[in-house]
């Protein structure tokens, strides 16, 4: 799997300051690249709102902030996007999804299919990424598309890209 | 059940903003939704004042960014009873991260201002600076005098952070002062006060 190294290329390349991010097995290598980066801080959160609250006082203070999360998280954020929208701050986040792909847990649907109007209601651009190989570039498109184009946009990652969880069962 | 003890506590929130914004003039300060905005506007609207007018629960998150993004300035958080409890988790955050840089301070009157003066729960059982302490930030500590406030004024502005403190404030009505409801601006305005003309 080497698309996670193709993202944090990517951060590497915009000049990413921050990273904001809930524990998920699938940004598990691109967490852990992070945390060993001492270029970087590496911010974990109790709940994804903190991070868009986060993302917002980076800007404030000249620091380039990115989310990293699961698409059960974006419910948690909805409220607290309204900063983004309404200060026009530049804000990304890179979301692994649930809900497609050999998902073995019903109660990931409700969330993992609704993902991306969610996000689009909430007042993002969203763009979706399947194959592998076109990870990275689009990682860099969606880098610049916020911190130099200064939108809030989000990157999902199709469920196709992690490993199916099945709990052993 | 809610007491009314608020009603009677001696501090009173607008003479503490104004302490603490005078405190020093270089202190990078994100006021919590809503009724520290007002007090803090009253005490003199900067652009070095980030005034959150929704994003409840967000104040010490948004303060973090900016501390972890400033570590050379000091940054104060002002919030209330009520966003802090809606965002309490993020008092972990900042106890892992532990910014040296970073001060929390919570005007508790045990009351939601804006909407009708109704009890947190503060006013009965919660105890805020208990629970960051539980939370990991051990520099934690409650404020209920003028002379207490004076004691720890310089440790608050200047002190090795992470720090937190509970001000307990008398629960009264008071005028609103209004800063800026324009967020744009009021992201411009800092970002230029603090970075220069190129961050705009």
């Amino acid at each position: 799997m080497e698309w996670p190294n193709d993202i944090y290329a990517a951060f590497k390349e915009a000049g990413v300051d921050q990273v904001a991010y809930v524990p998920d097995a699938g940004h598990k290598v691109l967490i852990n690249a992070c945390i060993a980066d001492n270029d970087m801080k590496a911010v974990s959160l109790t709940s994804e709102e903190e991070g868009v609250a986060l993302t917002a006082g980076a800007w404030l203070g000249g620091d380039k902030c990115v989310m990293l999360m699961q698409s059960s998280g974006v419910g948690n954020c909805i409220n607290m996007l309204s900063l983004i929208e309404t200060c026009r701050f530049p804000f990304v986040a890179f979301i692994t999804m649930r809900g497609q792909w050999h998902e073995f847990n019903p109660w990931q649907m409700p969330m993992g299919t609704t993902t991306k109007q969610t996000l689009e209601l909430a007042g993002l651009l969203v763009e979706e990424v399947e194959d592998p190989d076109d990870v990275g570039p689009q990682a860099a498109a969606i880098l610049h598309k916020a911190f130099v184009g200064q939108q809030s946009a989000a990157l999902l990652l199709h469920q196709r890209l992690v490993p199916v969880k099945t709990f052993g069962k | 059940m809610m007491s009314d003890r608020a009603k009677d506590f001696p501090l009173r929130r607008r003479d503490v903003a104004k302490t603490l914004l005078n405190a020093r003039d270089d202190t990078l300060i994100v006021t919590g939704l809503g009724s520290t905005n007002w007090d803090f506007t009253a005490a003199g609207d900067s652009a070095r004042i980030f005034p959150l007018w929704g994003a409840m629960g967000g104040a010490v998150t948004m303060g973090l960014g900016l501390a972890l993004a400033q570590p050379d300035k000091r940054v104060m958080v002002a919030t209330g009873d009520g966003e802090m409890l809606m965002g309490i988790g993020s008092l972990a955050t900042v106890a892992v991260q532990a910014p040296k840089n970073l001060t929390i301070c919570v005007f508790d009157n045990e009351r939601y201002g804006e909407t009708g003066m109704q009890a947190t729960h503060t006013a009965s059982v919660a105890d805020l600076t208990l629970t960051a302490q539980g939370l990991g930030i051990a520099d934690a500590g409650t404020i209920r005098t003028e002379d207490e406030l004076t004691l720890a004024l310089d440790h608050m502005t200047a002190g090795d952070g992470p720090v937190f403190r509970v001000i307990k404030v008398r629960a009264e009505p008071l005028d609103f002062i209004l800063p800026s409801k324009d967020g744009v601006h009021l992201k411009n305005r800092f970002r230029q006060a603090l970075l220069g003309d190129d961050a705009l």
